[in-house]
């Protein structure tokens, strides 16, 4: 599942920020800190205005044609040999694992494979590629974290955010139990099978409830969305925030140390 | 009755998946059963994998299986030959009917009336028990759990547990009433009652009946995992024992199943080693004791040379049936075996059933998944799970021009709407000035979001819309 051996980059001056849509629409903090926590390593980061999206949510519900339009129009933003990072595991795991395949036997395949190489989760990014050293600016807290399914499976990034909050001083990490399993989200999942995705969530939600923490973070808005939507509703106390809005929060954002 | 219009009494709709999970969800005993049941089956696992480098052994095993496939045909040539030297006799069955008429034919000829079973899950496929039932024949359940659940009238809800849906208290009422045996919750006492009365069946059954774990094609050798003893039994106790099997359970030599073996019995049940395991290699010598006069073996198709076909598809074949997958699976653990109404349940029934019983029977199986990738994180033999589901997906509703369909019932989950809505949304996506456009006015106006999005607020309140998309705070940034 997981690449076996990741051969990091040296720290690149300039990378690509593939933003995501659900990033785009509804958590735009999320990818601002993203792109200051990169900007702050001394890295220039560029944004090709003509992204939209992977093509996700078209490929895991079968439509493989159509989600091939919508990569295609993709693969052509990142003509310099910068890596590019996307700030979801989920996102990432479609452009660096899937997109081979869907573009195999195409004119693409190619293209498709190139850029697929050069995809980077951005906090496994910040870690091991950055090597970022985070100076806590906050008040005590204790959060829990949930690592998407695609960060810790297709990306093999499960390690990085605890070691990333790990970094903070005033930061109480504590882990839920069963933590490597499902939030119950899957893209249209959640609709095709809504009671389903209900159990799960539910259960995702009181063992985050039952660490103590009253926040969660995560690497990936659908999850995001997911678990923090079914608090809210059910009035559980717990709220969530994507982990890079919350690392350039607590690292005292624009006045954070450069490392 | 014909052949081909047979059902079991437990024949259940497949493509009543939603209701029956619906029904699953809100059985909290259910819910209780298994979730207790695979938290436990995954910690033993776990520890049972300790100490191991999990990744090489998953690789061997992947390529013994993989090696096992790529020479299927001459593999199964130089079984047939081999099991033929050894005096066994081969039969083929295309599909499940074919294997019930070998078998009852078998049957029919030494006059048996009784038909003692151990666990095999072809068997479950070719509903054989209700098969020989209306043949006149009896056929009882050796393995524990399947005679549990044959007592109960249903059908095993895992492919190596059949009746870990159940808890203690409702084994104890089922034995009490279908057995008279005591009301105990004492797990020994209710295990030594049932096998009681099983012992007793062992002596009078005319046939017995197994499935094999791995057939070896270089000795002719039919391989069986099992606890209890009663594999053991079915295969020696009766004069004439059958043997049945899906025909990619084929390996090239003995040492292949040491590799599967470590593999498959840490993965199932955490455990190093089971207490038997029977090597079958013929009919009882002249100067032997025991086993059986005569043995057969069905070798199974029903389905398995379509998949062998697909250079993709064909990884489903690797299985060997541990269940590893459905105790990881977070679906499976919520709805449990019997909500997918399919012989295998779980990931590698949503991979599997659709070639046996077609994506138009089988279209939910492969979307009721949320591609949580545990399955194939888990499988022993590094089954590309998830990707099997995508593929299976874009053949329920024909969606690729590049790769055309090819699984029997494709594009039955086609409809025109939906179809529809994931054209409009390619063409927005693939147009970078529409998408900006449609999402710079869906955050202007996001104070006209509907508060409600069908199925998702149904559970969840709705996520907001930014003021401001990412595109427009960066164009404004000059980036
Ligand atoms: S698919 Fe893999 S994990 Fe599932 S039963 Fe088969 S071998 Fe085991």
């Amino acid at each position: 599942m997981a690449d076996p051996i990741k051969l990091y980059p040296s720290k690149p001056s300039k990378v690509y920020f593939f933003g995501t849509c659900l990033v785009d629409m509804f958590y735009p903090d999320a990818g601002m800190a993203g792109i200051q926590l990169l900007e702050r390593e001394g890295i220039e980061v560029i944004f090709p205005q003509d992204q939209t999206c992977c093509g996700q949510p078209a490929f895991t519900s079968g439509y493989h044609d159509e989600a091939r339009a919508v990569a295609r129009a993709q693969l052509g933003l990142f003509p310099e040999d910068y890596p590019i990072v996307v700030p979801s595991g989920s996102c990432g795991g479609m452009m660096r694992k899937h997109y081979p395949d869907l573009f195999k036997g195409t004119e693409d395949e190619v293209r498709a494979a190139e850029v697929a190489g050069r995809i980077w989760e951005l906090t496994d990014f910040l870690l091991n590629v950055c090597h970022i050293k985070l100076k806590d600016a906050g008040e005590p807290t204790t959060v829990a974290m949930h690592t998407s399914c695609s960060a810790r499976r297709e990306m093999g990034v499960a390690e990085v955010g605890p070691k990333l909050l790990g970094q903070l001083d005033n930061v109480n990490l504590v882990e839920q139990v069963r933590a490597e399993e499902c939030c119950g989200f899957g893209g249209t999942f959640a609709i095709r099978h809504p009671e389903i995705s209900s159990a799960m969530v539910s259960e995702k939600v009181d063992a985050l409830v039952d660490t103590g923490a009253r926040e969660f973070v995560t690497t990936d808005c659908g999850c995001l969305m997911n678990i923090h939507g079914y608090a809210e509703k059910n009035q559980k106390a717990m709220s969530g925030q994507h982990i890079l809005s919350f690392l350039w929060d607590r690292t005292g954002g624009d006045k954070g140390e450069r490392s | 009755m014909s052949d081909t219009a047979r059902h079991s009494p437990h024949h259940v709709d497949v493509k009543e998946f939603h209701p029956r999970a619906h029904e699953a969800l809100h059985n909290p005993q259910i819910r209780q059963n298994f979730r207790k049941a695979m938290d436990g089956l995954m910690t033993k696992r776990k520890s049972a994998f300790e100490g191991w480098d999990l990744e090489t052994l998953r690789d061997l095993g992947a390529n013994v299986r993989m090696r096992a496939l790529a020479n299927l045909p001459d593999l199964l040539e130089q079984l047939e030959q081999k099991l033929t030297e050894n005096s066994i006799k081969v039969h083929w069955a295309v599909d499940g009917d074919e294997a019930c008429r070998i078998v009852r034919d078998i049957c029919k000829a030494r006059d048996a009336k009784t038909v003692i079973k151990g666990k095999s899950m072809v068997s479950e496929e070719m509903e054989l028990n209700h098969y020989l039932k209306e043949q006149g024949i009896e056929a009882l359940e050796s393995d524990l759990g399947e005679y549990i659940v044959q007592l109960a009238e249903e059908t095993p809800s895992h492919i190596i547990m059949p009746a870990i849906h159940k808890n203690t208290g409702e084994i104890s009422k089922l034995l009490h009433e279908k057995t008279g045996t005591d009301l105990s919750n004492d797990v020994e006492y209710l295990t030594a009652a049932a096998r009681l009365q099983l012992r007793e069946k062992f002596m009078n059954a005319d046939v017995g009946v197994s499935g094999v774990n791995f057939a070896v094609a270089e000795t002719g050798t039919l391989c069986l995992v099992e606890n209890e003893g009663n594999g053991r039994m079915t295969t020696t106790v009766p004069k004439c024992h059958i043997a049945v099997t899906g025909i990619e359970k084929v390996v090239p030599n003995l040492e292949d199943v040491s590799a599967l073996l470590a593999l498959l019995t840490r993965s199932a049940t955490g455990q190093h080693i089971t207490t038997y395991f029977n090597m079958i290699s013929g009919p009882r010598k002249a100067e032997e004791l025991d086993g059986p006069e005569e043995v057969h073996v069905v070798l199974v198709d029903n389905g398995r040379s379509s998949i062998y076909q697909d250079d993709e598809l064909l990884d489903t074949l690797r299985c060997i049936r541990c269940g590893a997958c459905m105790n990881h699976c977070p679906v499976y653990t919520r709805v449990g075996g019997h909500t997918y109404g399919t012989t295998y349940p779980g990931p590698i029934g949503k991979i599997l059933m659709p070639h046996l019983i077609g994506l138009d029977e089988g279209r939910h199986l492969p979307s009721a998944s949320s591609l949580c990738g545990a399955c194939g994180e888990v499988c022993p033999v590094k089954i590309p799970i998830p990707d099997l589901l995508v593929r299976l997906r874009q053949e329920s509703v024909d969606g690729d021009k590049l790769h055309p369909a090819k699984v029997r019932g494709h594009g039955a989950k086609r409809n025109a709407v939906e179809a529809m809505i994931w054209k409009g949304w390619s063409w927005m996506h693939a147009h970078p000035g529409a998408y900006r456009f449609g999402t710079n006015l869906a955050a202007r106006f996001r104070m006209l979001q509907p508060g409600k999005m069908g199925s998702w607020t149904q559970f969840r309140t709705s996520p907001k819309l930014a003021p401001k998309t990412l595109h427009e705070q960066l164009k404004e940034r000059g980036q």
